[in-house]
């Protein structure tokens, strides 16, 4: 072992020097070594195809592995390669549903364009900058913060070891000063790069070796309290990972698909999962076409899906109103990101609230929901397939960026099981009536290859045996049908969540992704409302919840306040109500929550 | 499962059709019924698809499953259900205004897709359901309210198109000739891949000049090629009134399969576990 014996000499070179190196800005002292934290934040940024994002990833999983929970989420440039990339990543010893304010820990493979986006990733009071001197020196936000700067020759060190990657070191600096195991790391490297071979494998426990000993210097640093004991199996997901296993569990068989970030990697999880469970994907040309094969399959008798974002949903309103007056099961998940227009295509918003209640032509009653983190990701994708099955309707799915590309530590979510069912046509000798006027609305469905059963599904107002019509009397009755069909469903207890005590007299009422940054932000005597069921929005179960409160919170991440005036078309608001809202990118925060209600203090 | 002795009558609705009396439509409604009838397969397993114009009216008048969606998008709701159900015969329908101009791209790629199905244009060059526009095929110098003197733009070639694009199967009728259509729209159902026939089917109310069409088209004088190359050359030079098999391909045709039971879906979860 030549030399690996001469690249730990190297290293201990390199450690007196780093030791040398480091200055202290702003006043602080050396990096901050409180005891152990039930919380800790790093970034890892780097120039695109360095990796930092993989770094990030392979932290995130080993303290995944070791009982912590977390989360990572990917700030990357316009450029598709090349451009910067940073991985933002907090660990916890609870469930973390949000990215941290700012970081402890920042290590950077270079300072390359980092003008421009470490805005987006402030060192906190008394944190760590890690950075390679060879990159010259650290932007004036790094240096002017009150935080330690220590320069390690993150390159150097990676070149004296044969396929050494700068990365790879990063894991190791990182690791060692949170305080994961060598081994916990080293299995989660050995698995990725396990299929490149063993010499991969060899150079990446020296990488991570090389890192962990150069952060030597500077522990302790941020180590994490020791992670609670495990009581149930965890995943490492991202919420579009979770929404196709969903989708999966509720039955899909067919996707259609036309890429669009944020929604493609949702779509990219979904092509070999369905070809491994028997069912297709098929990527089309746009959107028009997306949703219209998406209804074609479903008419054939095949749950169906497509997903995008808001450029794609405004280019499927058409067809969607077809699915509503054809009656024809859809489920479409729109991954929401910055709009309006193209907008900004890697970063958060929850803005497409109007044009999925409201951006259908005529009265098409349909569903709208939301899943309320990255865990709920998968109960609503098998809800979604269920209420779009049994109610042979359209069914709009509003995630958004900030949870759909969030890679999270999770518990094994329960399994849920509804009887999702079509109502299915038998034959009985009599005409066949596709659109037969039933009580609850829904009328039973013939699919293609029943005989007996052939009927035209149709845009047009029909009759109800499908047949076109222009009579008043038709257009009445199928729209009363329609409209029937989702005002007598019972959607349960699955319209939304409420935590904090049974009456409380400051209530916070959000939807989707917001509720995370909500419960982070909930203190003893605060209640918060979640609502996943967006439209038809759950009134009867809206106005109990909020009894005895005198103070009503409006969250949510969007310029108008979509969700606002979307509950105030349908139902007053009691005692005062407030709005914390703006557009995208700029996350609401759990603390600007907790801090907008600090501020709002009863007279 | 192909049943014997089926009858034209047996994938006829009893839906009358809207049409103006002498639209060629009603030519062609009869040359499918007759075709579905010759291939053999019974109506439930027989989806007919279309958009919006008189043509798209179509399914609604025979006695298969029937999907009559919105303007432009017939070939994608056809796309989705072959892939869907392969087991299904899947029939698109479209005018030239439903399958050329609004559902263009969606041609391209149909045939570029090459899946198992066979797309039918009534070609009446002009938008007869909107009462009288030019469409893509229709003459430069043709006269219209909206394109007074004519819109002088260069005709859609969509057969040159659909060659181009990779369809495997192109032919061209004209909707007076039952016989003819029938057997070629059989011909296209049974090629594999995606066969394209666009039936010259005069609009007697808003193009009364297409009343002579039927003097003017005459049957192809030489046969067939499964060349592209020369089909294209010999549709590109022709007087747009040649009829019959143009060019059978041998493209091999879109596969997938989808299963009637899923396969297990709990081992998904593997991948998650930490
Ligand atoms: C999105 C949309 N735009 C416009 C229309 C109006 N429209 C109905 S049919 C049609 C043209 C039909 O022309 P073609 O496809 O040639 O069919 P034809 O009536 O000639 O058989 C148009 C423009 C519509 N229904 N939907
Ligand atoms: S308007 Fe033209 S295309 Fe439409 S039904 Fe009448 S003749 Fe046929
Ligand atoms: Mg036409």
């Amino acid at each position: 072992m030549l030399r690996a014996l001469n690249y730990r000499k190297l290293v201990l070179e390199y450690m007196i020097w780093v030791n040398r190196q480091i200055h202290h800005a702003g006043g602080s002292r050396m990096a901050d070594t409180r005891s152990a934290r039930e919380n800790v934040s790093f970034a890892v940024v780097g120039t695109g195809g360095k990796g930092a994002i993989t770094a990030g990833a392979i932290l995130l999983e080993a303290a995944g592995k070791g009982g912590w929970h977390g989360l990572l989420t990917r700030s990357v440039g316009p450029q598709i390669r090349g451009g910067e990339a940073a991985a933002l990543v907090r660990l916890a010893t609870k469930p973390a549903f949000t990215m941290a304010r700012d970081f402890n820990i920042l290590v950077a493979l270079d300072w390359k364009n980092a003008d421009r986006f470490i805005s987006a990733m402030p060192v906190a009071r008394g944190g760590l900058v890690i950075a390679d001197p060879a990159s010259g020196s650290a932007p004036r936000a790094v240096q002017e913060a009150s935080c330690t700067i220590a320069e390690v020759p993150i390159a150097a060190l990676a070149k004296e070891i044969g396929g050494g990657r700068e990365n790879m070191v990063a894991v190791g600096l990182v690791a060692r000063l949170v305080g994961l195991e060598e081994e916990a790391v080293m299995e989660v490297i050995a698995a990725r790069l396990g299929r490149k071979g063993r010499a991969a494998v060899d150079s990446g426990r020296a990488c991570l070796e090389a890192g962990m000993e150069a952060a030597e210097a500077l522990v302790p640093a941020f180590p994490l309290a020791p992670a609670p004991e495990r009581d149930s199996p965890r995943w490492l997901i991202t919420g579009n990972e979770a929404m196709g296993l969903g989708l999966l569990r509720g039955g899909i068989r067919f996707a259609a698909a036309y890429p669009i970030t944020p929604a493609t990697d949702l779509l990219e999880y979904l092509a070999p999962a369905l070809s491994r469970i028997g069912g297709a994907l098929l990527q089309a040309e746009d959107e028009l076409a997306s949703i219209n094969m998406a209804l074609g399959a479903s008419f054939g008798g095949r749950p169906s899906v497509t997903a995008t974002s808001g450029p794609g949903l405004a280019l499927m309103m058409e067809s969607l109103g077809l699915a509503a007056a054809s009656e024809t099961p859809v489920v479409v998940v729109d991954v929401m990101r910055v709009g309006p227009s193209t907008g900004i295509a890697t970063k958060s918003e929850q803005s497409d609230l109007n044009i999925a209640v409201h951006g259908f032509h005529g009265d098409a009653p349909h569903v709208v929901l939301a899943p309320l983190g990255v865990a709920d990701c998968l109960f609503v994708g098998q809800w979604a397939v269920h209420l779009a099955e049994s109610l042979q309707t359209p069914v709009i799915v509003l995630s958004d960026q900030s949870i759909g590309q969030a890679r999270v530590v999770i518990d094994r979510p329960a399994d849920m099981q509804f009887l999702t069912r079509r109502k299915a046509f038998r034959a009985t000798g009599e005409p066949y009536l596709r659109y037969a006027l039933t009580a609850d609305g829904v009328s039973p469905m013939a699919i293609p290859g029943q005989p007996g059963g052939q009927y035209t599904a149709d845009g047009l107002t029909h009759a109800q045996s499908g047949a076109p019509s222009s009579a008043a009397k038709d257009q009445s009755e199928q729209m009363a049908k329609r409209a029937r069909k989702i005002e007598l469903f019972d959607f349960g207890d699955y319209w939304g969540e409420i935590e904090g005590p049974e009456e409380a007299e400051t209530v916070i009422l959000t939807w989707g992704s917001m509720a995370g940054a909500a419960r982070e932000a909930l203190g003893g005597d605060t209640r918060l409302i979640a609502l996943r069921l967006i439209s038809p929005l759950p009134v009867g179960q809206i106005q109990p919840a909020l009894k005895g409160a005198k103070r009503v919170l409006l969250v949510e991440q969007n310029a108008s306040g979509q969700l606002y005036r979307h509950i105030r078309a349908h139902m007053d608001l009691p005692g005062e109500v407030r709005q914390l809202n703006r557009e995208g990118p700029d996350l609401i925060g759990p603390q600007e929550i907790a801090a907008t209600l600090r501020d709002w203090s009863p007279a | 499962m192909n049943k014997p002795n089926l009858k034209a009558s047996d994938f006829k609705s009893d839906l009358t059709p809207i049409w103006c009396p002498g639209c060629g439509d009603f030519h062609v409604l009869m040359s499918i019924t007759r075709a579905l009838a010759a291939t053999g397969r019974p109506p439930e397993q027989v989806a007919a698809i279309s958009g919006i114009g008189c043509s798209s009216r179509i399914p609604a008048y025979t006695n298969c499953y029937g999907f009559h969606g919105v303007h432009g998008r017939a070939l994608p709701v056809a796309a989705g259900l072959k892939v869907a159900r392969p087991d299904l015969t899947v029939l698109a329908l479209s005018g030239d205004g439903d399958g050329f101009s609004i559902g263009g791209n969606h041609f391209l790629h149909a045939c570029r897709r090459n899946i198992d199905m066979t797309y039918i244009v009534m070609d009446n060059r002009v938008y007869g359901m909107t009462k009288g526009q030019p469409s893509p095929t229709t003459e430069p110098d043709w006269d219209s309210a909206l394109s007074p003197g004519g819109t002088g733009l260069s005709p859609f070639h969509p057969l040159v198109i659909a060659l181009a694009s990779g369809a495997n199967f192109v032919a061209r009728e004209f909707s007076g000739d039952i016989k003819g259509c029938t057997a070629t729209i059989a011909e296209a159902i049974r090629h594999p891949g995606f066969s394209f026939v666009e039936i010259l089917s005069p609009c007697v109310t808003f193009r009364p000049d297409e009343r002579e069409w039927k003097g003017k088209v005459h049957k192809a004088s030489v046969p067939e090629t499964d060349d592209p190359a020369r089909a294209a050359r010999r549709i590109m030079t022709d007087d747009g009134m040649n009829t019959g098999i143009l060019y059978r391909g041998k493209r091999r045709p879109y596969h997938t399969s989808v299963s009637d039971e899923a396969g297990d879906i709990a081992a998904l979860e593997t991948r998650f576990e930490i």
